[in-house]
């Protein structure tokens, strides 16, 4: 049996330790088809952001992270080329559009997609201790 | 231009073409890439330069991008032929857009923009005039420079 103070100390580790996921665990965690990037499925992701909003990507994602979406033009694409998001993951059952995965497909960033809703696509990533991109940045800074 | 500049090139923008809308950034990223700058610094110039891309994208008919690097400095300069900014002051608060429906569904337009390209400068010159332009120059201190 867990005692209290082992507990406690048993959070403050998970608080602490940043964990890293491979693709191939993320898409089993969303259930996702890979749509892109079948080969790339062994790369090392350090945290997520989730946003439809491409300014925040910019703002608040880390390089080698997730991007979670819902955005389907290639300017999603785009935004994590530039900001060095390592692969994404569409949400909701949407599919990107023919120019962001030709994109994707040019600039070799994977493209998952799950039909899970941002909510829980998050919560379920969050469990399992993938990070916050802006928790990690916040931390650098 | 100085003996230790490394690259002097000039982009063109053309306002209102959402396909195209961020080439030029990531063209300049992968050219920053190739030449060896160290990749935070290549981040920071790659954020700056498609967040003001999309700018002259959205608000202007067409924009010139100017850019210089030596291996301690880096300069960029956008000027557009536009509509200006009418308030800078508020355009630079985070949140604060004159945005329309079309650019909020590029997944722009959200009123992060200049803050963002602030963020990553260490110099951030912006003037407009109304129904003419908008000027806006950024510097970033490349550090060491070129990974040797």
């Amino acid at each position: 049996m867990v005692s209290k103070g082992e507990t406690v100390e048993t959070n403050k580790k998970s608080e602490t330790a940043l964990v890293v996921l491979t693709l191939r665990e993320v898409k089993e965690i969303l259930n996702c088809e890979v749509l892109v990037g079948e080969a790339q499925l062994g790369m090392e992701i350090w945290g997520a952001c989730a946003a439809d909003l491409m300014s925040d990507v910019l703002a608040f994602s880390i390089p080698d992270s997730l991007l979670l979406t819902g955005l389907v033009n290639a300017q999603s694409v785009r935004t994590a080329d530039v900001a060095e998001v390592k692969a994404l993951v569409y949400i909701r059952g949407k599919k990107p559009d023919a120019g962001a995965l030709q994109l994707a497909q040019e600039k070799g960033i994977p493209v998952l997609a799950s039909n899970f809703t941002m909510y829980e696509a998050c919560g379920r990533l969050y469990l399992r201790g993938l990070k916050s991109a802006a928790t990690i940045v916040s931390k650098n800074e | 231009m100085n003996d230790d500049s490394l690259l002097d090139l000039e982009f063109e923008i053309i306002g209102g073409d959402f396909n195209q809308a961020g080439r030029v950034s990531t063209r300049l990223k992968s050219i920053l890439k190739e030449v060896g700058f160290n990749p935070q610094v290549v981040r920071r110039v790659a954020i700056s330069t498609y967040e003001a891309e999309m700018n002259v994208v959205m608000y202007a008919r067409r924009g010139v991008l100017r850019f210089k690097a030596s291996p301690q400095r880096i300069s960029i300069v956008i000027e557009d032929e536009g509509q200006g900014i009418e308030n800078i002051e508020m355009a630079m608060k985070e949140g604060y857009s004159t945005a329309t429906d079309e650019m909020r569904e590029m997944g722009f337009g959200a009123g992060m923009g200049l803050p963002n390209i602030k963020r990553n400068s260490d110099r951030f010159e912006i003037t407009s005039e109304i129904g003419k332009g908008t000027r806006l120059k950024v510097t970033i201190i490349a550090g060491d420079g070129t990974r040797s």
